[in-house]
């Protein structure tokens, strides 16, 4: 097991992976941390802005449609990663433990 | 200052329901919702016999023996989260205030993104049956057990408290049963489901609940939407000429207006929810990282859909329930307090049928959640302090015997706290327990996987740190100084500690481990490496049970 770990370790493919998958959870956590407290910081400190209205002839404010906003983009961004994931992270995953696992003991 | 604190008490949907009357009219007294309700309890207990007959090993108890798919999960999930409280308490802030009931639901969707991201997959990968698992990998693994579960501990039975209290009381308006009976039905039930049944009964009936509530709500918008032939701009403007605060309530302001306040409840809504152990613990419930993943997916969809139906429910309130006689009591108010808007809104557009049926949803949603706390609060007793720390030898069976026995108790237990409390305002229990949540565990868990330097010390520092400010926080500010010991004025002026607190535990863990130069540091820097990659490949880590 230890000598798996060591292979791991010192396979570039994993280090790669583990850079590209990294890059992206905390390049959505960024997008999504920001979307966010952006919303809240208006609420907080100029609140009058999302009182306006998206148009003359509508009711709806830019703060209401900011707030669903974050909640429709939260929801996308889960997917986006999750088909990220799917589509490549889990494969090279799956190659790089079985060639550290096949690999002849050295 | 009267003013301010009716304020603060409504400022408390998410964490607490409080119906304003105590001892009113019931707002339903037909047969038709305690028809439903009862079929949902023989459903859920003919549930809990199969669940029974099933759960034999501590890896059934606590993980349901990991067999649970990722959509199954992530409707669970979503039950946890979707709470009586969330439910009732956001569509009746967004009837009382408007815009401002938008923050909660806004901030508690905002989490799940970052615990997918960051949370989910790792934690899965180094876990078992509870996150002080994967905490406690690399570090010395008693004293931050004891961290873990006693904050683990103490979010769950702040939690559970102000949950059966809202509860006793909310069934008390729904169906006219006295607290008292309410409670310890509530409590009888959920001992079964979870003494009995594990965490597979825990989560099918979280399941069936979260399908139930989604499909209430689903109907409800739906009616409500058919009234305006489908146009928001027509409810939204039918709302602003019933609601007195007119198109204020399309703008943000009426609730909290202090700018830290905001900041700080956003924090707590957003990353408390990365810290509650009920909800990490359901990521043990499925086989691999993979479906971890696709748990958190199916959540949060099901999750943000549940808030735009809720925004929709609370405007339509305002819409078809203010201002009409039918609803409210004599003094001019809605018959139980604002937190019943939704279930008013289900009569105004359903008729008894669909009031009686939104009304069992409530009465069953309850249940759900509290039985998903009682698990993970008899995980931290049995597995994290007796079968770790106090008796690392103990079979399968006497564990499996002790969380049954800490079921038992942790049920009596908030019973009891739940009758004793009946009159007291609790909102600083459920708030203290998001506090922690949010600055003990979370930033635990968080350190522990991602930051190479994090030594037991720094943990241990920064933890309880964490906890103390939270807890001084609550003590000395306006809930617990003003609301429930009656001083004036309170001596720390923010309600809502989270931001404090979680900047304190970071702060505290950082540093200590950065001055921490002791053997047993440097031992545990360089375990970090393997726990590494583990937490990235899922080599070494606790698959399905093989079939």
């Amino acid at each position: 097991m230890e000598d798996t770990y060591r292979r791991i370790d010192a396979d570039p493919e994993f280090h790669a992976l583990s850079k590209r998958r990294s890059r992206l959870s905390w390049a959505l956590t960024a997008v999504v941390a920001f979307s966010f407290y952006l919303w809240i910081f208006v609420i907080a400190f100029k609140p009058a802005w999302f009182a306006q209205t998206l148009g003359p002839d509508t009711v709806l404010t830019v703060g209401i449609a900011g707030g669903l906003g974050v909640i429709v983009l939260a929801v996308t961004l889960t997917g986006i990663y999750i088909w990220q994931a799917n589509q490549h992270f889990d494969a090279q995953n799956r190659k790089i433990v079985a060639h550290a696992q096949s690999e002849p003991q050295t | 200052m009267p003013k301010v604190n009716r304020r603060l008490k409504k400022a408390l949907p998410l964490f607490l329901l409080t119906p304003a009357a105590s001892a009113a009219t019931p707002v339903n007294t037909s047969g038709i919702a305690i028809g439903f309700f009862l079929l949902f309890v023989c459903t859920t207990l003919g549930i809990t016999w199969w669940a029974a007959r099933r759960t034999l090993t501590t890896r059934d108890f606590y993980a349901a023996g990991g067999n649970i798919t990722g959509f199954q999960n992530g409707l669970a999930i979503a039950g946890d989260f979707m709470s009586a409280a969330s439910f009732l308490g956001v569509s009746g802030l967004i009837f009382g205030f408007g815009f401002d009931g938008l923050i909660y639901a806004v901030g508690g969707l905002a989490g799940w993104p970052m615990v997918l991201f960051l949370l989910s997959e790792r934690l899965k990968n180094l876990g078992k049956y509870t996150f002080a698992d994967a905490v406690s990998l690399r570090l010395a693994a008693t004293p931050i057990r004891c961290l873990a579960a006693s904050g683990s501990l103490v979010a769950v039975v702040l939690y559970l408290i102000g949950q059966m209290v809202g509860a006793g009381k909310l069934i008390e308006v729904l169906f006219g049963l006295h607290y008292s009976i309410a409670v310890g039905a509530v409590g009888a039930l959920m001992i079964v489901y979870v003494c009995f049944g594990g965490m597979i009964a825990t989560t099918w009936v979280q399941i069936i609940k979260a399908v139930l509530l989604l499909s209430g709500a689903t109907l409800v918008t739906f009616l409500v939407l058919q009234r305006f032939g489908f146009s928001f701009e027509a409810l939204f403007r039918a709302a602003i000429a019933e609601h007195p605060r007119q198109d204020a309530i399309m703008a943000p302001g009426a609730l909290v207006h202090d700018p830290l306040s905001v900041i700080s409840l956003a924090t707590a809504t957003m990353f408390g929810t990365a810290g509650l152990p009920h909800i990490l613990m359901r990521f043990f419930t499925v086989p691999n990282a993979r479906e971890a993943r696709r748990s958190v997916f199916f959540a949060s969809a099901f999750i943000g859909y549940f808030y735009l139906l809720t925004f929709i429910i609370g405007f339509g309130a305002i819409a078809l329930v203010a201002g009409k006689p039918d609803f409210l009591d004599a003094a001019g108010k809605l018959i139980g307090g604002d937190n019943m808007a939704a279930i008013h809104l289900a009569r105004a557009a359903g008729g008894e049928l669909l009031l009686g049926f939104m009304s069992a949803v409530c009465f069953a949603t309850i249940l759900a959640v509290v039985s998903g706390l009682t698990l993970s609060g008899a995980s931290a007793i049995s597995h994290d302090l007796y079968a770790n720390v106090f008796r690392p030898g103990a079979s399968e069976q006497e564990v499996v015997k002790v969380s049954r026995i800490a079921t038992i108790v942790l049920g009596l237990v908030s019973v009891s706290l739940a009758l004793l409390f009946e009159s007291q305002n609790v909102a600083y229990m459920v708030l203290l327990a998001f506090a922690v949540g949010a600055s003990v565990n979370f930033p635990l868990l968080f350190l522990a996987m991602y930051w190479s330097r994090l030594t037991t010390t720094g943990a241990l520092t920064g933890g309880v740190a964490g906890l103390l400010t939270a807890v001084g926080f609550i003590v000395l500010g306006p809930t617990v100084w003003v609301e429930v010991l009656g001083h004036a004025a309170p001596i720390v002026p923010y309600k809502y500690p989270a931001l404090f607190a979680m900047a304190v535990s970071f702060t505290g863990s950082i540093v200590v481990s950065l001055l921490d130069r002791s053997p047993r540091a440097a031992r545990e820097r360089a375990a970090f490496r393997h726990l590494y990659i583990r937490s990235q490949t899922g080599l070494g880590s606790e698959g399905a049970t093989p079939h």
